[in-house]
C-alpha cells in the first residue's frame, strides 16, 4: 500500500496523476491531459488525448482545430467528452467526474478518486450567478486544489447588476458616443452580453471579430445573446449610442479609431484597484469577474471543508495565510504557465 | 464628500486634460463656499493634517486586519489609502457622509492621540469611494493625475479669470481661499498681496536637447549646482521660497536679515567651499550643500562650516517696482546695479559665459565637468519673467550624463501608476574581479529613463529571475546589466559601497551584456570629485 495520496502530484506543468498516467491542465502538450476549461492557460492544443466537457472541446476545436485531420488523413487527436455529473473510468483504478465550476461555458471541477481518496481540481471557479453556465457545485473531498487568481482580502467583487448599470447609465448619458467594453473573449464577453439583454438592454451590441466565433459557439449551446453585429460591416455613425465589445488587447488600439468617439470600459475583477484601471487607460472601470473574490474563495474552502488545500495559481500567499489563520491545512504549488492578468 | 469623492473617482478615470479641467470646473461652480475652497486645497496640495501619516492609517488597519494579510494587500494596490478604503470593514450603520468643511474641521481638531479613535469614526460614515477620497485628501498629495498648476487653471476657466492673476495671488492665501472666491467667483476686489513675502512662481527652462540658438539672442550663463530660491522681502520680513514654493527660511536663518530692501530675487543657494567656480569666491559641491537640507534646527557649527549664500540669476521686483514683464537684459542691469547694496558676504551674480559662437560655447560646456556645473541655462535677451516653462524663452544644456554598467540586484514593486509592477531596481558593481568569485556590491537605485514598454519586460525578468522574496522586495539572479546615467558620484557612509550617485538613471538596458563584464566599484570611485 502507497503513502496516502501519492498517486497524485503537483509539477510545475500541471498536476500528474500517476497510475492513470495522465495531467489535468498541462501548461505543455502531453499524452493524455483532463482538462476544466477552454481558456488557453488551461487548455492548450498538442495533446494526444484531451478529456473535457462537450462544451469545453468545442470550443478548444474552434481554437486549435484539435479535430483537423493531418496530411495522412487521420485525426491525430482524441477527443473524449464527458458530461456534468458523468464518471469516467482511467487507467490505474482512477475515476474521474466533471462537476460544474461556474467559471465559463463548459468549466468543471475535476473529481479524481483513487483507493477511497477524493481529490478536487477546480480549475477556475466562481460563486456569483452565471446566465451563460451552471452554477458551481459544493462536493466534499479529502484534497481540495484551489485557484487563487482574487486571492486578496480587498477583491470584493460587486453584484453584477450594479455594474450593468453603470455601464448603461454612461451609455445613455453620452448619446453620441459609444461604450467600448474590453472583454475576455472567452466567457466574459458572453457574460457581458447576456447581462446586458437580462438589464433590458434590447439594442444590437457591436462586436471585434475576434469575439465573433466564440459569441456564435455560446449561441448554439443554448445562450441568447440578442443580435450581434460585427464593427466591420457598419459605418461609425451607425455605432452612436451603441455597445461595441472587444478583447481587452484591442482597448488602446488603432482599431478602436473606426469608433465614434469611444468611451474606454473594460470588464475585469482587476478593476477593483483604481491604478490597474490607470495603468490600461480605462475611463470605465466594471468589477466584473469569472473568478471567485476573496469571500467566495474563503467560503468555498469552509464549505467544501477538505483536510487539506492546495493553492494553486493567483495570490496564494494571502489564501495561504487565512488557511493558517483559519486552522485548516494548505499548501501553495508553484505551477507554472498560468495567467491571470487579462480577467 | 459624496460630490468630492466622485470628483476624485472620475478624475481618476479621465485622461484627457480638458476633461479634467472640465469635471474640476463643474465642481467649484456647482459647490458652495466653504466646501469648494477646501476641495480645491486639496487639488493642488495646499492641506496638510500633521495627525493623519500612511503610518496612522496602517496603524490603524493593523488592528482591523491581519498584519500578514495587510502587507500583501498594500504591496498589490501600490497606495496605502487605496488598500486601506477598500479593506475597511464595512459599518453597520449606512453612510452619513460629512460635507467637506466638516470633514476638514475634524481633521484639523485630531491629534496623534485622537486620531486612533476620531478618524475610524470618520471612515465608517463614508462609502469605499468616500474613504478614499477622505484619506487622499487627510494624507495630502493626492496623486491622481492632477497638478496644482492644473487646479488652478480649471479655478480660472471656472470663473473666466486668468491663470497668471491666480498664480500671482495665490501664494498669498491660505485655504479655504475665501478672498480668491470672493474676487473670482463674486466680483469683489482682487486679494491684497503687495505687503506679504509671497512666493511668485519660477520661470522655468526646457531641456535643450537638438535645439541651436543664437548667441546673439541667448545669454548664457552656468547652471550652478545648489538649490534654486527665491528671496522675497517684504516689509520687515524674509522668506526663502524653494522651487516647489515651500518656505524654507528655518532652514538657512543666516540668509533671514541681509536682504535690506523688499525685492524678491532668483537664485542658487549654495555653500561656501572651493568647488564651484573656485576663481570667484566658491562654492562646495552639492554633497556639502546636502547636510544642510531638510533640517529643522541648524547648529552653530553648520553654520559657520558651511555657510549658505545665494548666487543671483535674477531680479523680479525691487522696492516696489514689477521687472517681470520687462527685457532679461534690463532685469539683469538692474540686477548688476543692486550688487552693491548687497553684503558680498550673502550674495554674489551668476556670471555670464561668454562665448564666441555656439560651437565655442559648446567646447567651453565641455570643460565643465571639472567645475561641478550642472551644465549651461541660455536665456533669451528680451524674454521676460514668466512662470512656469515657455517655448522658445530659457533653456536648460544640461552636460553629458556619466555612465557605467552596473547589475541590477534587486527590484521593488512601484506605486501609484505603476503599483503591481517591479520598478524600484537597485544595481551594483563588482567589488573586485568577477570571474575569480568577487560580489556585487550595491551602488544605486533608480525607477527611471526607461519606457512603459521596457518596464513591462524589466517587470517580466524580475518575476522569472527572482532568487529570493523580503516583503516587498525581490532579489534576482544578477544576470542583466544596466548602464546608468548620472550627474555625479560622492563619498557616502550610508551606502556599503561607500559611494552615493547623484540622479542616476538607467540610460539603457544591456539585454546583450553578460553581467561579468559590467563595471567594478573601483571604476566608480575614480569618478568621484570632492
Amino acid at each position: 500500500m502507497s503513502a496516502p495520496f501519492s498517486w497524485i502530484k503537483p509539477e510545475p506543468h500541471g498536476i500528474h496523476i500517476s497510475p492513470a498516467d495522465c495531467w489535468v491542465d498541462p501548461s505543455k502538450a502531453v499524452g493524455k491531459a483532463l482538462v476544466t476549461h477552454g481558456h488557453a492557460d488551461h487548455a492548450r492544443g498538442g495533446h494526444g488525448e484531451t478529456i473535457a466537457t462537450p462544451e469545453t472541446l468545442a470550443i478548444m476545436e474552434l481554437r486549435y482545430r484539435t479535430g483537423a485531420e493531418d496530411d495522412a488523413g487521420e485525426i491525430p487527436h482524441k477527443a473524449v467528452p464527458v458530461e456534468y455529473g458523468e464518471t469516467i473510468r482511467l487507467k490505474g483504478g482512477v475515476d474521474a467526474t466533471y462537476i460544474p465550476a461556474g467559471h465559463v461555458l463548459g468549466s468543471a471541477q475535476i473529481l479524481l478518486e483513487h483507493a477511497g481518496e477524493r481529490v478536487i481540481v477546480t480549475g477556475d471557479y466562481k460563486r456569483r450567478e452565471d446566465p451563460t453556465c451552471p452554477a458551481f457545485e459544493v462536493t466534499p473531498c479529502d484534497i481540495f486544489i484551489t485557484e487563487a487568481t482574487f486571492g486578496l482580502p480587498l477583491f470584493t467583487h460587486p453584484p453584477i447588476e450594479d455594474e450593468m448599470a453603470k455601464l448603461l447609465d454612461r451609455l445613455a448619458a453620452h448619446p453620441d458616443r459609444c461604450v467600448l467594453v474590453g472583454a475576455y473573449a472567452l466567457g466574459k464577453a458572453q457574460r457581458v452580453i447576456a447581462e446586458l439583454r437580462r438589464a433590458g438592454h434590447r439594442h444590437p451590441i457591436y462586436l471585434h471579430g475576434a469575439m465573433e466565433k466564440m459569441c456564435r459557439l455560446y449561441e448554439e449551446h443554448g445562450v441568447d445573446l440578442g443580435e450581434l453585429r460585427l464593427v466591420s460591416d457598419y459605418a461609425k455613425d451607425d455605432m452612436r449610442g451603441a455597445i461595441v465589445v472587444c478583447p481587452p488587447s484591442a482597448l488602446n488600439d488603432r482599431w478602436s479609431r473606426r469608433l465614434p468617439d469611444p468611451i474606454t470600459a473594460m470588464a475585469s475583477g482587476w478593476m477593483r484597484v483604481r491604478q490597474r484601471a490607470r495603468q490600461r487607460n480605462v475611463e470605465l472601470p466594471l468589477v466584473i469577474s469569472d473568478h471567485a473574490d476573496w469571500g467566495e474563495l474563503t467560503r468555498t474552502i469552509k464549505e467544501v471543508d477538505a483536510q487539506e488545500n492546495w493553492i494553486t495559481h493567483g495570490r496564494e500567499d494571502a489564501l495561504l495565510r487565512w488557511c493558517q489563520l483559519h486552522q485548516r491545512r494548505a499548501r501553495a504549488l508553484a505551477l507554472v504557465g498560468y495567467d491571470d492578468e487579462d480577467d | 464628500m459624496e460630490e468630492f469623492a466622485a470628483l476624485i473617482d472620475a478624475l481618476v478615470y479621465t485622461r484627457s486634460r480638458n476633461e479634467k479641467l472640465r469635471l474640476i470646473a463643474e465642481y467649484l461652480r456647482a459647490t458652495p463656499d466653504p466646501d469648494r475652497g477646501w476641495a480645491l486645497a486639496a487639488l493642488s496640495d495646499g492641506l496638510d493634517f500633521p495627525a493623519v501619516k500612511s503610518s496612522t492609517i496602517r496603524n490603524l488597519m493593523k488592528d482591523r486586519i491581519d498584519p500578514v494579510l495587510w502587507s500583501l494587500s498594500r504591496d498589490f494596490v501600490g497606495d496605502t489609502a487605496e488598500t486601506a478604503s477598500l479593506l475597511w470593514p464595512a459599518p453597520d450603520e449606512p453612510p452619513s457622509p460629512p460635507s467637506v468643511s466638516e470633514t476638514v474641521e475634524l481633521l484639523e481638531a485630531m491629534n496623534r492621540k485622537t486620531v486612533v479613535s476620531e478618524l475610524p469614526k470618520l471612515l465608517d460614515r463614508l462609502d469605499p469611494s468616500g474613504r478614499y477620497a477622505l484619506l487622499k485628501l487627510a494624507t495630502g498629495g493626492m496623486r491622481i493625475g492632477v497638478s496644482s498648476r492644473l487646479a488652478k487653471t480649471a479655478f480660472a476657466q471656472a470663473f473666466d479669470v486668468s491663470v497668471d492673476e491666480v498664480e500671482e495671488y495665490w501664494h498669498g492665501l491660505a485655504p479655504p481661499y475665501p478672498e480668491l472666491f470672493a474676487w473670482a467667483a463674486h466680483g469683489e476686489d482682487p486679494p491684497d498681496i503687495e505687503n506679504l513675502p509671497t512666493f511668485r512662481p519660477f520661470m522655468l527652462a526646457h531641456p535643450l536637447e537638438e535645439t541651436v540658438v543664437d548667441l546673439a539672442d541667448y545669454a548664457a550663463e552656468w547652471k550652478w549646482d545648489g538649490i534654486r530660491v527665491q528671496l522675497v522681502r517684504a516689509g520687515d520680513e524674509t522668506r526663502i521660497y524653494s522651487r516647489s514654493g515651500d518656505d524654507i527660511s528655518a532652514t538657512f536663518p543666516e540668509l533671514l536679515d541681509v536682504l535690506p530692501f523688499p525685492a524678491v530675487l532668483d537664485g542658487e543657494l549654495l555653500v561656501r567651499g572651493t568647488h564651484q567656480g573656485g576663481e570667484e569666491g566658491g562654492a562646495a559641491s552639492f554633497n556639502a550643500l546636502q547636510q544642510r537640507l531638510g533640517r529643522k534646527t541648524v547648529s552653530k557649527k553648520m553654520l559657520k562650516e558651511a555657510p549658505a549664500f545665494v548666487r543671483l540669476y535674477d531680479a523680479l521686483l525691487v522696492e516696489g517696482e514689477d521687472l517681470r514683464p520687462s527685457p532679461w537684459t534690463e532685469r539683469r542691469a538692474r540686477l548688476e546695479a543692486l550688487m552693491e547694496r548687497l553684503p558680498y558676504s550673502h550674495f554674489d551674480l551668476s556670471r555670464i559665459v561668454e562665448a564666441r559662437d555656439f560651437d565655442h560655447l559648446a567646447q567651453i560646456r565641455e570643460g565643465s565637468r571639472d567645475d561641478s556645473i550642472e551644465g549651461l541655462m541660455l536665456k533669451r535677451k528680451d524674454s521676460p519673467y514668466i512662470a512656469g516653462r515657455r517655448v522658445g524663452y530659457w533653456y536648460k544644456w544640461k552636460r553629458d550624463p556619466l555612465l557605467v554598467d552596473c547589475v541590477l540586484m534587486y527590484a521593488q514593486r512601484g506605486s501609484g501608476k505603476r503599483s503591481s509592477f517591479y520598478s524600484d531596481y537597485t544595481f551594483g558593481c563588482w567589488d573586485g574581479d568577477p570571474d575569480r568569485g568577487a560580489d556585487l556590491l550595491p551602488v544605486g537605485k533608480a525607477y527611471s529613463g526607461f519606457t512603459d514598454e521596457e518596464l513591462k519586460k524589466l517587470d517580466r525578468h524580475v518575476r522569472r529571475n527572482t532568487v529570493n522574496r523580503f516583503g516587498p522586495v525581490r532579489e534576482t539572479d544578477k544576470s542583466l546589466v544596466f548602464e546608468v546615467a548620472f550627474d555625479s558620484v560622492h563619498e557616502s557612509k550610508r551606502h556599503k559601497s561607500g559611494l552615493a550617485m547623484r540622479f542616476p538613471r538607467i540610460h539603457r538596458i544591456r539585454w546583450d551584456k553578460p553581467p561579468h563584464e559590467a563595471d567594478r566599484v573601483e571604476a566608480l570611485r575614480a569618478l568621484v570629485r570632492d
